[in-house]
């Protein structure tokens, strides 16, 4: 099978992917071809619409929206994935000793999640980043955290039923401890599930991380946060449209992508 | 049925408990030093240490839960900061506004989601399957503003046929207040949609492959009547169990789309509280969403546990 073949019969996976690929390139090149640094204001220039000189307009102070759009998509980038890591790490790391243990160990463990979980996570976070202080460090440990009690479900469903089979009985009966049977024995035996709920909460993530950015609780003035740039020009929406679009277009682009790729994968999962 | 209640009832408020440590724990505890976050970064060490006494913050942990347990649970929830009001009665008078907008978007999400996967389920792979599944899996996956940002443009600025203000003015009548309130609400329709969607869909799917469904049909019944009567009843109890799964997502939604239409709800309240640290009102807005979320979810539950013969005859 040559490497196109999956590409070639799943056009919603292949447009997915190309369209992650060239957000990442954007985000990556933003330096070189950005016509502009995202900070630099013309305040001789402010509020203009979309010309030949600034093909997305600029904002209120002048600044050019198409190179803070392209420099935006590298903090969506920088958050994502390493919020996905933390998330995975804790939740598997959760979910596996609840599982091991089991009896008050997984009752005490499971209560707390479901009080975790007992909030929307919008609201988690939103708690969290006001006591925590606004930073882009903060909203990847946030979103790591608020995610990490869905992913703990899932290892834990997946580890209990390994816990209960005979060669992790051999193990403990050998004296191994509990931390050596969960890395080297039960793990890489629940894997499988958990990569598949990396995949999902990758979107999931993007989805967030604009969220949080559009409240302000993310990445501050002046830097060129696409959620940010949505709430800092709300006022000017009916004057000047073009400072909100395209910037809300681009977290579409962006989220779309992410979908498409995850339905083309579930897709070929079930096929 | 009334000890399957009591039974489901006594857990919420063991979770709830739990969460109110939390949110006490978020923040009171964890950012170390409220006066300080309050007052910033220039005040003086006597300022921050007066406030902090002024607000019993130098007492042992446990006293100071106890303290603002006891209290919300007797109707005080403290002072806010920022508006210098008492907590309840604006958290209450904000929520209304918000169970509004949340009831509207309900009302407008539910049945159109599901006569749409019925629609589609009938006809797997048709036209309308395929472009429903594609648009509502699109918005299914952008965050409430962005669609927020897309209807105000087009249906406010390009095409001007709503009002682009949430709040209607005041004595404005239902039907007013309804078309003020159209884009906020499609702003969550448009969220939770695909998933709604997807579920009827599927139910549709798998009943109309069971083997009584053949039967109805064979015994030539209408397909009309087959729909109605044999169908829908077992595809769309799946259905109403998502319901309830997805008030989470409403709930947080409300806090984003309120925020984008300027719209003085539960959700705006909590973010004004988060921009000013004004942290008795933030503590107060996310203890009141999560309760009134915790008694949404159960009364989801409850009401499939109602609808599912299976589940009521076991517990009877």
């Amino acid at each position: 099978m040559r490497w196109s073949e999956p590409l070639r019969r799943s056009p919603v996976l292949a447009v997915g992917i190309v369209m992650v690929v060239a957000w990442v390139a954007t985000a990556a090149l933003a330096p070189w071809i950005a016509p502009a640094a995202p900070t630099d204001m013309a305040l001789t220039a402010i509020n203009q619409g979309p010309s030949t000189a600034h093909w997305f307009g600029t904002d209120q102070y002048g600044r050019d929206i198409l190179s803070r759009v392209l420099y935006g998509g590298r903090y969506v980038l920088a958050i994502a994935p390493a919020a996905t890591v933390i998330g995975l790490f804790l939740g598997t790391v959760i979910g596996l000793t609840a599982a091991y243990f089991g009896r008050w160990v997984d009752e005490v463990i499971m209560r707390v999640l479901d009080a975790v979980m007992a909030f929307p996570i919008v609201v988690l976070a939103l708690l969290a980043l006001t006591t925590l202080g606004a930073s882009t460090g903060n909203v990847i440990l946030v979103i790591g955290l608020v995610f990490a009690p869905l992913i703990a479900r899932t290892a834990r469903a997946a580890a209990l039923v390994e816990v209960r089979r005979e060669y992790v009985q051999a193990a403990r009966l050998r004296g191994e401890s509990a931390a050596w049977i969960l890395t080297m024995e039960v793990f890489p035996n629940v894997r499988g599930p958990l990569v598949v709920e990396g995949t999902i909460r990758l979107g999931y993530a993007v989805f967030t991380s604009a969220t949080l950015g559009f409240l302000g609780l993310g990445v501050q003035p002046p830097a060129p946060d696409w959620g940010l740039m949505v709430s800092e020009n709300r006022a000017l929406l009916t004057s000047a449209p073009w400072t909100v679009l395209f910037p809300a277009l681009a977290i579409a682009f962006v989220v779309v992508a992410f979908s498409l790729v995850a339905d083309g994968l579930a897709a070929r999962e079930t096929a | 049925m009334t000890r399957f209640v009591l039974r489901r009832l006594l857990l919420l408020l063991i979770t709830l408990a739990v969460a109110s440590v939390l949110i006490f724990a978020m923040t009171t505890v964890l950012p170390g030093n409220v006066g300080r976050i309050v007052l910033g970064p220039f005040a003086s060490d006597q300022a921050v240490q007066a406030l902090n006494h002024q607000m019993g913050l130098d007492r042992a942990i446990p006293v100071r839960y106890w303290d603002w347990i006891s209290g919300v649970l007797t109707g005080d929830w403290g002072q806010s900061l920022s508006l210098d009001t008492a907590v309840l009665p604006l958290a209450l008078e904000r929520l209304g506004r918000s169970l509004l907008l949340a009831a509207y978007a309900l009302a407008l999400l539910v049945p159109v989601a599901i006569l749409a996967g019925v629609v589609a389920g009938r006809r797997q792979g048709g036209l309308f399957d395929r472009v429903t599944s594609i648009v509502g899996l699109t918005f299914g996956a952008m965050p409430e503003f962005v669609t927020g940002v897309l209807l105000i443009v087009v249906f406010g600025i390009w095409l001007g046929w709503l009002p682009v203000q949430a709040l209607p003015p005041d004595g404005a009548g239902l039907l007013a207040t309804l078309r003020h309130l159209l884009m906020p609400a499609l702003s969550l329709v448009l969220l939770l949609f695909a998933y709604l969607f997807r579920m009827a869909r599927s139910g549709m799917l798998d009943e109309l492959a069971a083997d009584y469904t053949r039967t109805a049909v064979l015994k030539g019944l209408p397909p009309a009547v087959v729909i109605r009567r044999h169908v829908l009843r077992n595809a769309l109890l799946p259905t109403i169990t998502v319901i309830g799964a997805q008030l989470g997502w409403l709930v947080g939604g409300l806090v984003v789309v309120e925020s984008l239409f300027r719209y003085p709800g539960i959700g705006s309240l909590m973010k004004a509280a988060a921009d000013n640290k004004d942290i008795p009102l933030l503590a107060g807005c996310a203890l009141l969403i999560t309760v009134v979320y915790g008694f949404a979810n159960l009364a989801a539950d409850l009401v499939y546990a109602w609808l599912n013969p299976r589940v009521r005859h076991a517990m009877e």
